[in-house]
């Protein structure tokens, strides 16, 4: 389809940004790097249960507003966050609330596989422990084996618990990562890029698990790969120059999106 | 989202394999059209000739669908088209089909068209055979057109001509009922010319299978066994 590039950028995205059974609500948010603006009033809903992807150009704003949902950009000098961001209806930009508490309920695993240097039981077992999940050595090992097994790892890995973590292959890492973020009990996770240093088998193991995980948990994910959003996610969300464009069941979004530059995007055409 | 193009890809190769894929579905549309021409004149100047050419071309046709069906199998598998571009591919695989379809009814006029000059000269039955033969050879450019130019509104008026000729088709198999009880002698004849309407009529019908088509591309919408068409 023509893509007209002297349009001008909507102000308002359109689609289907809004849930009725939410479990992270966001309203008007703006995001700031200094004096650079990096998220445009973006509101959107992501559902209970639901896997949302976000897909766009890089540099669109994908990552920034991910990490927002967990306040992960708190770490980062210079950002600013503006708007309404609740979970559950509760404010998450909320000054008495503990960050440290709301990252294990709103997990996230990154691009790179990032376990600690330390041995696979350690890097499952880590959160339960500083968040006092266990009461004992039985119960740790409970979740430890539980989590791994929601990652899809436990077969893989019940053999060798006390090696390190580092030492197994770039797939299972990143679901060593996953079953890390299970263990502390969140009720969503973010995943950025989740697959992009996996190869095709890794990658396919990684989707299989986001649908199971899509049961117990909710599951927003950035992802560079249209394809993998087609597969995985049941709403996708289109970013373009830090705004959001239009928000769809997935479906929808790949037989017939609703704005040109969703189109121009997902069909690989200049925009 | 008006007007539709299929380029600007930025893996320009795509732009031309769509356009390929395009271009050959129109040319087989070009060819089924003077297959459908050919068999209604092969009947009505009684040329068995031209009917024995009829019969022979429709292999090409079925060739034709073999080639861009597999050409679409590959766009898929190599470019896994979304949006605008997987509707088009996927309309273009339904389309071949219904062309081929046409094709085959084509050649069934011209078997027909054979059996009728063996049996000697005869005007019963011309008049309503060329009348509805008009219309759907009309029905038919019309929907080509509409693909040709991915024109949703030429279309939906186009499928709304499949009902006149649904009236047309009843009204000839009744004028060929009385021919029949008027002249019990001419019933193999006309039960030839029968069978000839019914093609006529069936092509129709696969022309406005090509207008859905057209709808579902542009629109994204399967209005396909919806009320009213
Ligand atoms: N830490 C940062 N400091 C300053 N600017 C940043 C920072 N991170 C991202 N940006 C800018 O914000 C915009 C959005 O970046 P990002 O969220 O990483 O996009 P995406 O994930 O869609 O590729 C880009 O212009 C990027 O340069
Ligand atoms: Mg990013």
């Amino acid at each position: 389809m023509a893509i007209n590039n002297d349009r001008p950028i909507p102000t308002q995205s359109v689609g289907a940004q809004f849930h009725d059974n939410a479990r992270m609500s966001m309203r008007d948010v703006n995001i700031f790097y200094g004096d650079k603006q990096a998220i445009f009033d973006v509101s959107l809903d992501i559902g209970q249960n639901e896997v949302m992807a976000m897909i766009g150009p890089s540099g669109c704003g994908k990552s920034t507003f991910l990490r927002s949902l967990n306040r992960m950009n708190d770490t980062i000098e210079g950002c600013r966050v503006v708007g309404d961001i609740a979970m559950d209806g509760q404010d998450l930009y909320d000054s008495k609330l503990d960050v440290v508490e709301l990252r294990a309920r709103v997990g996230m695993v990154f691009q790179k596989p990032n376990p600690f240097p330390k041995s696979i039981y350690d890097n499952v077992a880590y959160g339960p422990k500083i968040h006092g999940l266990a009461e004992s050595r039985v119960d740790l090992d409970e979740i430890v084996e539980s989590s791994l097994r929601k990652a899809s790892l436990w077969n893989e890995v019940k053999d060798r618990l006390h090696q390190p973590g580092t030492g197994l292959s770039g797939g299972q890492q990143q679901r060593l990562c996953i079953a890390r973020a299970i263990a502390v009990n969140p009720e969503v996770i973010l995943m950025d890029e989740p697959c992009s240093a996996l190869d095709p088998i890794a990658t396919a193991k990684i989707e299989e698990l986001i649908e199971e995980l899509s049961e117990n948990f909710t599951i927003a994910i950035v992802t560079h790969s249209m394809q993998q959003a087609a597969r995985v996610s049941h709403r996708t969300a289109y970013f373009h120059l830090g705004r959001l464009i239009e928000v769809n069941p997935t479906e929808q979004v790949f037989t017939m999106p609703e704005h040109e530059l969703t189109e121009g995007y997902i069909t690989g055409r200049f925009g | 989202m008006e007007n539709l193009t299929f380029e600007n890809h930025i893996a320009s190769v795509f732009d031309e394999e769509l356009e390929e894929i395009r271009s050959d579905l129109m040319n087989m549309g070009g060819q089924v059209e003077q297959q459908l021409e050919d068999a209604v004149r092969a009947i009505c100047d009684a040329d068995s000739q031209l009917a024995e050419q009829v019969i022979q071309r429709d292999g090409k046709v079925d060739k034709m669908e073999l080639a861009i069906d597999e050409a679409c199998v590959l766009v898929i598998a190599r470019r896994q088209p979304a949006a605008s571009d997987l509707r088009l591919v996927v309309a273009v695989t339904r389309a071949v089909a219904d062309l081929e379809r046409i094709g085959d009814e084509a050649k069934k006029i011209a078997k027909h068209a054979l059996e009728l000059t063996e049996s000697g000269p005869s005007p019963m039955g011309y008049t309503e055979v060329r009348h509805l033969a008009q219309s759907v050879s009309q029905i038919l450019r019309n929907s080509l057109d509409a693909f040709a130019r991915f024109d949703a509104d030429a279309a939906l008026v186009t499928l709304e001509q499949d009902k006149q000729i649904d009236m047309d088709y009843k009204t000839a198999l009744r004028e060929l009922v009385t021919y029949m009880m008027e002249d019990p002698r001419s019933i193999g004849r006309v039960m030839s010319i029968m069978w000839v309407v019914r093609s006529l009529e069936r092509i129709g019908d696969h022309a406005k299978n090509l207008c859905e088509q057209v709808v579902f591309i542009v629109k994204g919408k399967d209005i396909r066994h919806s009320d009213g068409h």
